[in-house]
């Protein structure tokens, strides 16, 4: 195996390097979170470590190498049962919590960066071992690192991150009560007893709408779990102005029926509209919340679909 | 997120309308004498048992757990 060695812990290192530089693009999933980090990045390093080894081992015709990888993958699968036992736990006492949907969401992909990372490390000790053996080590180290900044372009490009600006148009709408209903235009939210309460939302609300750009981003916001998670990261970002015993002051995302447009209501704990705006815009649109009624037949008969997005 | 998840934890509602009301039900059922009593009895309410009041518009208030 010592013709191998430099090989492996060239590309199991580049391996985790490159965890590290995906894992750092999702920081808003988790704002603060120092050991939450290093188990993921050990994790990473664990994942780089298999694929890097696993090209050797073909070569040296050690095919049980093989099954290794199938044992990881069961370890990357209870990493993603933790992850969302975790987060499902703490979420239960959240303020405003971040909803099945979205916990379902994080877990599912610090899984499959597990794997990411073990098919670009495979990618790796595959071109160091085809093509630069024979190259000094300084040059094998460089085009090695170089291969890894294109696989980190690569990825983002291959795996975009979806955003609510992607969409739907988003716009400031007008708070507004009719009796102890409180609106968004023309969106109802709920119904107020408490006179206390609705002062505080005339005074500090705000309120904004949310225009679908097709049936399909129609279809996909409709779901209640996306919608929590909107809600979560307005709540996050701008601060809310809510304790456990006020349940009245709970941020909250409704759906017209009618126009299929959502309306956003909450009081910030900074009451800057811009801020709101830009924490929706780039609210994650959930891959368990996407739909696309448009691919089918029948969604294309719909009297409400336009081949291009409005 | 069922409807039975909710429940109607009590009932304000002012002497005038206190008609409406025909037995407890579900949750005990408060008198107010004026609309300032009913709102400071349901703020108290919702704030201890963490339920949300609504406005039933006819002089009740119902405190409900979502």
């Amino acid at each position: 195996m010592r013709p191998y060695f430099f090989g492996i812990v060239l590309t199991a290192s580049l391996g985790g390097i490159l965890r590290l530089l995906i894992l750092r693009s999702d920081y808003r999933q988790y704002p603060t979170y120092p050991h939450g980090y290093i188990s993921h990045l050990s994790m990473g390093f664990v994942a780089a470590a298999l694929g890097a080894v696993a090209w050797p081992a073909l070569l040296e015709e050690e095919f049980v190498a093989v099954t290794f990888l199938a044992m990881a993958a069961q370890q990357f699968r209870e990493i993603r049962n933790l992850e969302r036992e975790s987060l499902a736990s703490l979420d239960i006492i959240e303020l405003v919590p971040r909803g099945r949907h979205y916990i379902e969401g994080i877990a599912r992909t610090f899984e499959a960066r597990n794997y990411i990372i073990i098919a670009c490390t495979l990618t790796l000790s595959a071109i160091d071992l085809t093509f630069l053996q024979s190259q000094t080590i300084f040059l094998r180290i460089v085009i090695l690192g170089v291969v890894t900044v294109l696989i980190y372009f690569f990825i983002n490009f291959v795996f975009p991150d979806k955003r609510l600006e992607d969409l739907a148009d988003i716009r400031l709408g007008k708070v507004h009560f009719q009796g102890p209903n409180v609106f968004v235009d023309d969106i109802h939210f709920m119904n107020i007893g408490l006179e206390e309460a609705k002062e505080e939302y005339l005074n500090k609300a705000l309120g904004l709408v949310i225009e679908p750009k097709d049936i399909d981003a129609s279809a996909t916001l409709a779901n209640p779990g996306q919608r929590q998670a909107v809600i979560h990261i307005c709540a996050k970002l701008l601060g809310v102005y809510k304790d456990v015993d006020t349940p009245e002051f709970t941020p909250l995302m409704r759906r017209h029926i009618k126009s299929g447009n959502l309306g956003v209501l909450i009081i910030p704990g900074s009451g800057d509209p811009q801020a709101l705006i830009a924490a929706v815009k780039r609210s994650p649109v959930l891959e368990g919340a996407m739909a696309k009624p448009s691919k089918s037949f029948a969604g294309r008969e719909r009297e409400d679909y336009h081949d291009t997005p409005r | 997120m069922t409807p039975l998840d909710k429940v109607i934890l009590a009932t304000v509602v002012l002497v005038e309308a206190s008609q409406y009301v025909i037995s407890g039900g579900s949750g005990p059922v408060y008198v107010a004498k004026d609309v300032k009593e009913q709102q400071q009895i349901a703020m108290y309410l919702s704030r201890i048992t963490g339920g949300m009041v609504h406005d039933m518009e006819n002089g009740m208030l119902i405190i409900v757990r979502h």
